[in-house]
């Protein structure tokens, strides 16, 4: 994977981005602070971390419904925050399209299926009549596992499970290059998440999309992810390809993290120890992202590098 | 031992523009004293208005069709209201989903407290806030008695979930009700949670009955588990039972559509919705959604069969004359033994055990004049031990 990555086109660049709310007033938060990532074509980068880290944050400013504080992103080597006018906005949305955590509300109660996907592609001009609409609103409907049924209907005729599909089909109507997957599944039921995971995978393949997955169930974004960042209090603490964090986590929090899931294995659950995380005091040295091994970053100080180093080896010999 | 709660035959529906909701179809199950039954089902199954049934807090359309609750022996259906009011809060308890909307935002959180134990002990206020303040430290709260004097929203989620537990038990009820008490909280929060509970129960001697849709938290609290699928329990069973040699189809969907740490391929996914209960299916509910389904799911519903002492399901699959099936792959698995390998989390600096009595998240530690002492002992007196890594 690591290997692999090398050759590969890096369709995102996230350079220290900043962002801050109150910037000047005394309750300023900083939501994100200092991150950096890249993500490939085709690849799916899962962020974790708990509730206020900064992960929807960071997939909000990324595609531009914020504008950040400081730092920049590079979309397809373009920087996404100096794009001007009309033009050139359509044609960076576009490309990047989101999905929303809430099903419930993230489509227009008031609006049909067919007018909700087809918004879409009459704004970007990608029909020439209404029946060329129809006709890719069909497509689309049929591509998610609706049918063409559906599009005389309004939302609230449909299960929470068949509207995150109708949130899929909106986001796919303008042929997108990314995807930023914000908690997609969380408000849906088990056996229907698994539907719409497959669902997400299987598009993936067809159409060589990149997902930018966010979300704090943890075993799920394992499943689907081919990188993982992990982020606590506005900053990512580790990122690595996502066997390597499971199995080889490097930074405390990830490890807490780690430790806190819970399994459907009564067994596991009855020998497995939780871990409490609790940052170190600030002692002057510099925090920074350091590769410790090839495409395996951790926040950490330069004194930390041998001991992290000694620790991945430890693992190499347990899991030997 | 004696039964504390005995639910049979209960059907409850609901009456609506559409029709009538059969929202709960024939549900037996009982609890013992001490022991923590988990519901588990996905939304819409019933395990809600089943545990809400047990408390008498219906909707007012739901009617109770037919059945019975037996509590200590004592038929729940028949009380009148005013048995009810001495019953909930003091003998059967309920810890609601949302810790942020089931306390009130405009009263100090040692009243609320206090209230039920005021209202269902033949104490006096003072006893009753004293009581209140011991329960706030038992949950975890530190600093209780300043605490007291505080409105819910000077409170973190999972501080409010540890002090609607500590109300919960304020008259050390005989049964819990926990309807998702976890569900709203981030998972390290949700672990502590968990562990808080569980040591609590071993203290006050409670039985628990927790609804969830996470086989991960079921995993984790629960002694017997009974999963229910379109108003009925299909399966119940000791935890291990349930998760080691599930019989259902439903169960065996459930368990396959959750990847573990080390599934890989395509993920097992139950095709299909649920029922619409306006019209339930005849036969097995779930037999539509599933590809075990034989002839006779269609026509006739599946009685329960027994595994074993403990283990019961409600499929065809189990009768004499039914053919073999193969599970899906990873409940073959399971059956064999394959268990989830526990992860090699070597402790860094930083990290330590968690205990149920860890507050919080130290980040959204509001309480921020207890000193680094302080809590030393508070920990030393309980005999903690705390944890310290050596690597890193």
């Amino acid at each position: 994977m690591e290997a692999s990555s090398k050759n590969r086109k890096k369709i995102l660049e996230v350079k220290n981005l900043k962002q801050y709310f109150n910037v000047g007033s005394d309750n300023e938060v900083k939501a994100i602070d200092d991150v950096s990532f890249d993500i490939y074509e085709g690849e799916t980068l899962g962020l974790v971390g708990e509730s206020g880290c900064g992960k929807t944050t960071t997939g909000r400013t990324i595609i531009r419904l914020y504008d950040p504080t400081d730092g920049e992103i590079l979309f397809d080597g373009t920087r996404v925050h100096d794009l001007h006018g009309r033009k050139a906005q359509l044609e960076f949305r576009k490309n990047m399209q989101m999905i929303f955590q809430d099903p419930y509300a993230s489509l227009n109660p008031r609006m049909k299926v067919r007018d909700i996907i087809a918004e879409g592609i009459n704004i970007h001009g990608l029909a020439n009549s209404e029946e060329e609409v129809d006709q890719r609103v069909e497509e689309l409907l049929s591509l998610v596992g609706l049918n063409k049924d559906h599009a005389s209907r309004y939302p609230h005729e449909f299960s929470g499970g068949q509207r995150q599909r109708i949130g899929i089909a909106r986001a796919l109507a303008v042929n997108p290059k990314m995807i930023i997957a914000d908690e997609p599944i969380s408000a849906l039921d088990v056996s229907i998440q698994a539907q719409v995971v497959n669902l997400l995978m299987e598009l993936q393949k067809e159409q060589n999309l990149t997902y930018l997955f966010i979300a704090h169930d943890l075993s799920m974004v394992k499943y689907i992810s081919d990188r993982i960042a992990v982020m606590y209090f506005g900053k990512i603490v580790e990122l690595a390809p996502a066997e390597d964090v499971y199995n080889r986590p490097l930074h405390p929090y990830t490890e807490s993290l780690l430790s806190a899931i819970p399994l459907p294995d009564p067994e596991y659950e009855r020998n497995r120890k939780r871990f409490t995380y609790t940052p170190r005091e600030d002692n002057g040295e510099e925090e920074k992202m350091r590769e410790i091994a090839p495409g395996h970053f951790v926040l950490c100080r330069e004194s930390d590098v041998p001991k992290l180093q000694e620790k991945l080896e430890k693992y190499s010999m347990a899991h030997a | 031992m004696e039964n504390i709660l005995e639910v049979k035959d209960l059907n409850i529906s609901f009456d609506t523009y559409a029709g009538k909701v059969q929202a709960i179809r024939g549900v037996n199950f009982n609890l013992k004293p001490g022991e923590t039954l988990a519901i588990v089902g996905e939304s819409g199954s019933g395990k809600s208005v089943t545990s809400r049934s047990i408390m008498r807090l219906l909707a007012n359309n739901a009617n109770i069709e037919k059945g019975e609750i037996l509590f200590k022996g004592e038929d729940i259906v028949k009380k009148s209201e005013k048995e009810m009011r001495s019953i909930r809060g003091s003998e059967i308890a309920m810890i609601f989903q949302d810790p942020m909307t089931s306390l009130n935002p405009t009263q100090k959180i040692g009243k609320q407290i206090a209230e039920p134990i005021l209202k269902h002990q033949n104490v006096s206020k003072k006893e009753a806030y004293e009581r209140a303040e011991e329960l706030l430290g038992l949950v975890g709260i530190p600093n209780p008695k300043k605490r007291m004097d505080q409105f819910p929203h000077q409170f973190s989620g999972g501080q409010r979930q540890r002090i609607v537990i500590a109300i919960a038990l304020g008259c050390n009820p005989d049964i819990l009700i926990a309807d998702e008490p976890t569900t709203a909280l981030d998972v390290t929060i949700q672990a502590q949670i968990l562990e808080l509970m569980k040591e609590l129960q071993k203290k006050i001697k409670t039985s628990i009955i927790f609804i969830t849709h996470d086989l991960g938290v079921v995993a984790n609290v629960a002694d017997r588990v009974a999963v229910m699928y379109a108003g009925k329990i299909v399966e119940v069973g000791s935890v291990d039972e349930v998760f080691y040699n599930p019989q259902h189809p439903y169960t065996w969907g459930l368990l396959s559509s959750m990847p573990t740490l080390e599934t890989e391929g395509e993920l097992y996914a139950i095709p299909g919705t649920p029922p619409d209960l306006l019209n339930p299916p005849k036969g097995d509910a779930f037999a539509p959604r599933s590809e075990y389904a034989m002839k006779i799911d269609t026509m006739e519903e599946p009685p329960f069969f027994k595994v074993s002492d403990t283990h019961y399901a409600a499929t065809w699959l189990l009768h004499p004359d039914a053919p073999e099936v193969t599970p899906p792959a990873g409940i073959v698995e399971r059956q064999k033994g394959y268990r989830a390998r526990v992860l090699d989390v070597q402790p860094s600096e930083g990290l330590k055990e968690m205990s149920s009595q860890d507050a919080e998240d130290h980040l959204r530690q509001t309480d921020s004049e207890l000193s680094p002492d302080e809590i030393a002992t508070r920990k030393d007196k309980e005999g903690e031990t705390v944890y310290h890594g050596s690597i890193l």
